[in-house]
């Protein structure tokens, strides 16, 4: 931490901000749409999600890989996009709660968390939702205990959790 | 009251249930208008320290930065309640935190504005920190934190005392005391805090996640210095609050001023780690509790000590303070109670309201305690309780009244569900069990007034009926409650309902979503502006010859528009006047309180003492469930974040650093931490709730923190005294059992606290509200 203005003397901030920063052009395939995009290199999918491309479903809690609220689907499988860099996911599927509906029908797990109150405030359950649909695609009959453990690194504050647990349970029945 | 509804008692999904799953709703930090620029505070990183100057000069210089503000731009001080105002929404004379605000940059991006933060020079005269209950009632090294309270960093002391304690201690036939802790710990919304501001037309704009848009009203229109008709304040989709967010905050603040320099729509949105800080969680609270009775187990006089560990600021501290001590005789019959309280400031960030304010500390304590006595009795320890049950239409020595009060009942479903009086003796295996009750709402408003708490207004035009409220839905379903109010009264569905809600331009008042107020207060204002409506649709009808039943609404609306011109309604709630003649009484009234009973089953392992909750079994008298589908959620909830009071969370500090300010560090449980959940709902249609409700927000968390403890004891014969219970205290504790010693963890004595002299006050008469029934 500085603390005084002599630190300051020896700092040459306008270098600091001014430094150019390296983008990149990155085609990014989400929800079945294709964009191409001129983003800094260092912004998360996350960042990139949420302020190009004005997709505000996707969450975020801590930014540092800890709560699991950021989660999308890259290739089916649930990843923590504030720990991805789009350059990495380039040419891959990526699916936030965005497209997890089929227009204005929801999915079977949207609508078991709507009719069973599993989610309240709802700031977790795009991540939960999604990190669930891949559960139900490997694994369509789970136990109650495969559900806790595929959602173990999803936090909720308001539910409990089991509710989520019996929407997940009801939705696995519908699909099946 | 025994009719029939369509709506009320149907476990039907959220109004919002769809917007919430599709990722469609709308939350604070969702919002980006054209030009919108970007707001990061920087914090100080000490302590306690004296600001001898402040530079902004390179940070303004820096390309992109469009304005600095210090504590000089927005000197005017605000604070929750009207006693305690003493927070700035930059400091520039004194910082009291790490994390306490300084300085604030907009820029046209984020990372230009923290950049620029970094460059903004503080020269400080460090002072040396307060950081405990005890260096707090010591005289402080270089100086106080604050200006007020005393002797040294003492922010309030009460003591007060009901009925004769002396003589009802002179009865006893036994007496015993006990001292605990419960550490302070936080809300973890997941959603951090986030506010954006716009200033157009001379007019301030505030989306923010808010619980309370008219005390942010408030305190924006008295910091930035504008008559409330030039500010305009909006609840965004809220992603969590358990109290988190009921005081104005100093962001909603600087962003709303750098929206009126700048003319350009301002956000800020704290980091993880900012909302660590911001806390204004759980008080860590000291208990002292001496208690008398009869040899047949009948309570004769309690006397109950508190010091919490207040932060920097009041915040809601004086009442956190009140409650620490208001809620004993609202589950127990207490016919003697004297109360001594003590909040100190010390450096660390302000404590305030979470889920059960100030009251989850006091009934750890209590419930422990009553624990301890019955094993002292040789009684088993849930007859021992219920024989000092309150009883319902009753006042507490204290005079609270008690209306409706399903314990009874409570606890019979508990007992009878866990099979605790058959339960498996082993070690290791344990069940305890605990009661609690929370308020349906302060019976008195945070400022002094003679207004409304909740106020509705119902519009009907062709067919279509729109309900406005200042209720601010945080996920818990105030909205709900209101669309099915409204909707069970005029014939209709929730889904029919459109709802506006906390806007403070467009919504008549309703102060909040804290206190589990929400669904008696707005519920009751709903339901009088409803019948009022529904009058009118019916006098239309019934003028044109026909019957309500028979006609569709949107007939019924068109002959009552036709008749009356424009069709709006409203109702309004205030609480009645019931607090006692003393002076502290504001704290604890409550039109309806409700209860809880709870039992935890775990397995205990001696050797790591690591605890397995195996299953808790909670009943809550909700007075009726208006949806009982929220109110389990409610409920379930609540057991969650006991649980982890109980077992993990604290909010710790090194240095006057936050030890774990991230959700990894920081342990809340997880889907693999939580157990099955039975619950139980049980409805005592409490005379003066809406259709007989009353709340389901908080009091089921309370009895879970000590039916833990309890449980520990039942495995290992080991009193676990202090929150949360640790596997090292568990141990901790068993080795001092094998040692011969205390088998206990728990604080080793309370401090010396200069309170002042005992104010005595008379109990009630017992015909008082015979005398005058209160509205009901």
């Amino acid at each position: 931490m500085r603390e005084s203005p002599a630190d300051y003397a020896r700092l040459d901030l306008r270098s600091e901000v001014e430094r150019p920063v390296d983008r990149q052009v990155i085609s990014l395939d989400v929800n079945g749409e294709r964009r191409e995009l001129l983003l800094p290199v260092h912004k998360t999918l996350l960042e990139v999600l949420r302020e190009d491309m004005q997709l505000t479903g996707t969450k975020h809690g801590c930014e540092l890989g800890e709560c699991g609220t950021c989660t999308v689907l890259i290739d089916s499988k649930p990843e923590l996009s504030c720990l991805v860099l789009p350059i990495q996911v380039e040419g891959r599927a990526i699916t936030t709660i965005e497209g997890l509906a089929g227009g204005s029908q929801l999915h079977p797990l949207q609508q078991a968390f709507a009719e069973l109150g599993a989610a309240q405030c709802g700031y977790c359950s795009p991540g939960i939702l999604l990190a669930s649909k891949s559960l139900l695609e490997t694994n369509p009959q789970p136990s109650r205990d495969e559900i806790r453990e595929a959602l173990a690194g999803n936090l909720c504050r308001c539910t409990g959790y089991t509710k989520i647990l019996e929407a997940v349970e009801l939705a696995a029945g519908r699909m099946l | 009251m025994n009719q029939k509804f369509s709506v009320i008692g149907k476990p039907l999904p959220k109004v919002d249930a769809a917007s919430r799953v599709t990722g469609q709703a709308v939350y604070a930090d969702d919002m980006l208008l054209p030009r919108t620029l970007h707001c990061r505070i920087l914090r100080s990183p000490h302590p306690h320290a004296r600001i001898v100057s402040i530079d902004t000069s390179a940070a303004k210089r820096i390309p992109g930065v469009q304005a600095v503000i210090t504590g000089a731009d927005l000197p005017v001080k605000f604070g929750i309640l009207p006693v305690t105002q003493d927070e700035r929404a930059l400091e520039h004379e004194k910082v009291r935190y790490v994390g306490d605000p300084i300085a604030a940059v907009a820029a046209t991006e984020e990372e230009i504005a923290a950049a620029a933060c970094d460059a903004i020079a503080v020269e400080y005269e460090v002072l040396e920190p307060v950081m405990s209950i005890g260096a707090a009632l010591a005289t402080p090294k270089d100086e106080r934190i604050q200006d007020y309270g005393g002797p040294n960093n003492i922010h309030k002391l009460v003591a007060l005392e009901f009925g004769d304690v002396d003589g009802g201690f002179a009865r006893a036939d036994h007496v015993r005391e006990d001292v605990f802790f419960f550490q302070g710990n936080t809300h973890l919304p997941m959603e951090q805090h986030s506010a954006i501001a716009t200033y157009v037309d001379g007019k301030v704009t505030l989306w923010s996640s808010t619980q309370v848009v008219h005390y942010v009203h408030r305190a924006l229109a008295k910091v930035l210095e504008l008559p409330m008709n030039r500010i305009r304040v909006i609840g965004a989709a809220h992603g969590g609050g358990f109290g988190g967010k009921t005081d104005p905050f100093a962001h909603e603040i600087i962003v709303a001023k750098l929206a009126m320099i700048t003319g350009r729509p301002v956000k800020c949105t704290l980091t993880r780690e900012e909302v660590f800080y911001a806390h204004r969680g759980r008080h860590p609270v000291l208990m002292w509790v001496r208690t008398g009775v009869t040899k047949d187990g009948r309570i004769t006089a309690m006397h109950f000590k508190s010091a919490l560990d207040g932060g920097a600021y009041g915040s809601y501290g004086v009442a956190s303070t009140f409650y620490t001590g208001a809620l004993q005789t609202v589950t127990y019959d207490i016919p003697a109670y004297r109360f001594e309280g003590c909040r100190v400031f010390t450096n660390k960030p302000p404590c305030g309201p979470k889920r059960g304010h100030g009251t989850p500390q006091p009934r750890f304590a209590i419930e422990l305690h009553l624990e301890k006595i019955a094993h002292d009795l040789g009684i088993d320890p849930v007859e021992f309780k219920r024989r000092n049950f309150v009883k319902p239409m009753t006042r507490t020595v204290n005079w609270l009244r008690v209306t409706s009060c399903g314990l009874e009942e409570c606890t019979e479903r508990v007992m009878t569900a866990s099979g605790y009086l058959k339960r498996e003796r082993r070690p290791g295996r344990g069940m305890g069990f605990a009661i609690s009750s929370y308020l349906s709402g302060a019976g008195t408003a945070i400022y002094w007034n003679d207004m409304p708490h909740s106020e509705v207004q119902i519009k009907v035009d062709r067919g279509g009926v729109t309900v406005y409220c200042g209720a601010m839905d945080i996920g818990q379903g105030s909205d709900s409650v209101l669309a099915a109010v409204v909707a069970e009264e005029l014939g209709l569905q929730p889904k029919d309902i459109r709802l506006v809600t906390a806007d403070t331009d467009t919504t008549p008042i309703d102060l909040g979503s804290y206190s589990s107020r929400v669904t008696f207060m707005a519920g009751n204002a709903a339901l009088e502006a409803a019948r009022k409506m529904r009058a009118l649709l019916v006098e239309a009808v019934e003028a044109s010859g026909r019957r309500f039943e028979e006609v569709t609404f949107e007939e019924a609306s068109v002959l009552a528009e036709a008749r009356f011109g424009t069709l709006t309604c409203a109702g309004s709630y205030t609480p009645p006047k019931i607090a006692g003649p003393y002076k502290g009484s504001g704290v604890g009234p409550s039109p309806a309180y409700s209860y809880s009973a709870c039992v935890v089953d775990l397995d205990a392992d001696r050797r790591t003492g690591l605890l397995h909750i195996n299953k808790v079994w909670i009943a809550h008298d909700v007075g009726r469930a208006i949806n009982p589908l929220l109110v389990e959620g409610q409920v379930e909830g609540s057991v969650y974040m006991g649980l982890g009071e109980a077992l993990m969370e604290e909010q710790t500090f090194r240095k006057g650093l936050h030890k774990w300010p991230s959700m990894l560090e920081y342990k809340s449980p997880t889907f693999l931490d939580m157990p099955e959940v039975a619950t139980f709902i049980v409805e005592t249609n409490d005379p003066e709730g809406p259709y007989g409700a009353k709340e389901a927000g908080q009091g089921p968390l309370l009895p879970v923190i000590p039916a833990v403890s309890a449980a520990v004891f039942d495995a290992l014969g080991v009193w676990i005294d202090e929150v949360p219970i640790t596997p090292e205290k568990v141990v901790e504790a068993l080795r001092r059992k094998d040692k011969g010693e205390l088998p206990r963890y728990g604080p080793q004595g309370f401090p010396g606290i200069p309170y002042p002299p005992t104010i005595k006050v008379e109990p009630p008469p017992k015909d008082l509200d015979r005398a005058a029934p209160a509205a009901i």
